[in-house]
């Protein structure tokens, strides 16, 4: 039996992803996607991922959900036309209990959940390179191994920036 | 954490994936499309970072980093080009947006 946490979070997070997808209102379907980030930071908290739990409220449920909202509330997206029809809703509700299903039934077929029943997560150890729940490991790894894609990392936030500026000019003045 | 074993993380990432992936399938709405899109990609960071803890390993979590890195960029791409698009045809309905089907 799972952690009553991890459950809890569990039912959290499925529950707030099923409200973002069947949702009519884009505005809660927003709430939905909010929930369901801050469920998923709570999960990395379970798996001692302290700075990405931290990390994905900030960047996630913080600021990539406002520029979401901004933008569902400047636009006009509530029309009838934008609304999907019953029958699709219930062929969407078909396609994901069938995909769920076949979730599921990968794991139980696989053996994958009774092979690992006893198992817990192995403990942490101090050595450097291993799983540690601090900033610092982060560091130690990002400016190592990990230097050049962090570098083009960077190259590509400034790249998106210039790219949005340009993006949202008027095209009227621009052309 | 007593008894959640790795099964369990990756089944919860599979199900939010499933949702996700429902969602991009269904929904008409461009911008509820790109929200599902985003969960599909939450749900791989949690199954990376599962991974990631069980395995006694930091990659998956600093693949994570940039997964979030690379999302947040994205995001800001794509809420331009949606407005753009908003400001040329009026709509964020992918079902009037079928200008090159014919």
């Amino acid at each position: 039996m799972p952690d009553p946490l991890f459950v809890f979070f569990a039912a959290l997070t499925l529950g707030a992803a099923i409200l973002l997808v069947a949702s009519r209102n884009a505005v809660t379907s927003a709430m939905g996607m909010i929930l369901a980030l801050v469920g998923i930071a709570a999960e990395f908290f379970l798996l001692d991922a302290y700075f990405l739990g931290v990390l994905q409220i900030l960047v996630y449920a913080g600021a990539v959900m406002v520029l979401f909202l901004f933008i569902i509330m400047l636009l006009d997206t509530d029309k009838p036309a934008d609304r999907y029809p019953w029958a699709k809703a219930a062929g969407g509700l078909a396609l994901f209990l069938l995909l769920a299903a076949g979730v599921l039934a990968l794991f139980l077929h696989s053996g994958a959940l009774d092979r690992a029943a006893g198992a817990t997560p192995p403990e942490l150890a101090a050595s450097p390179g291993d799983y540690a729940t601090s900033a610092k490991a982060f560091g130690r790894l990002l400016y190592t191994k990990y230097m050049l894609p962090l570098q083009l990392a960077g190259l590509l936030l400034l790249l998106a920036l210039v790219g949005v500026v340009n993006l949202s000019k008027d095209s009227k003045t621009a052309a | 954490m007593e008894h959640t074993t790795l099964a369990h993380h990756l089944i919860l990432a599979g199900l939010v994936f499933v949702a996700g992936l429902t969602g991009v399938i269904i929904r008409r709405n461009l911008l509820v499309t790109y929200m599902c899109l985003e969960l599909m990609l939450a749900a791989a960071t949690l199954a990376l970072v599962a991974f990631s803890r069980f395995n006694r390993t930091m990659d998956g979590a600093v693949l994570v980093f940039f997964v979030i890195t690379v999302a947040a960029a994205e995001v800001a791409v794509g809420l331009a080009l949606i407005v753009a698009l908003y400001r040329r045809t009026g709509s964020v309905s992918s079902d009037t947006l079928n200008t090159l089907r014919d």
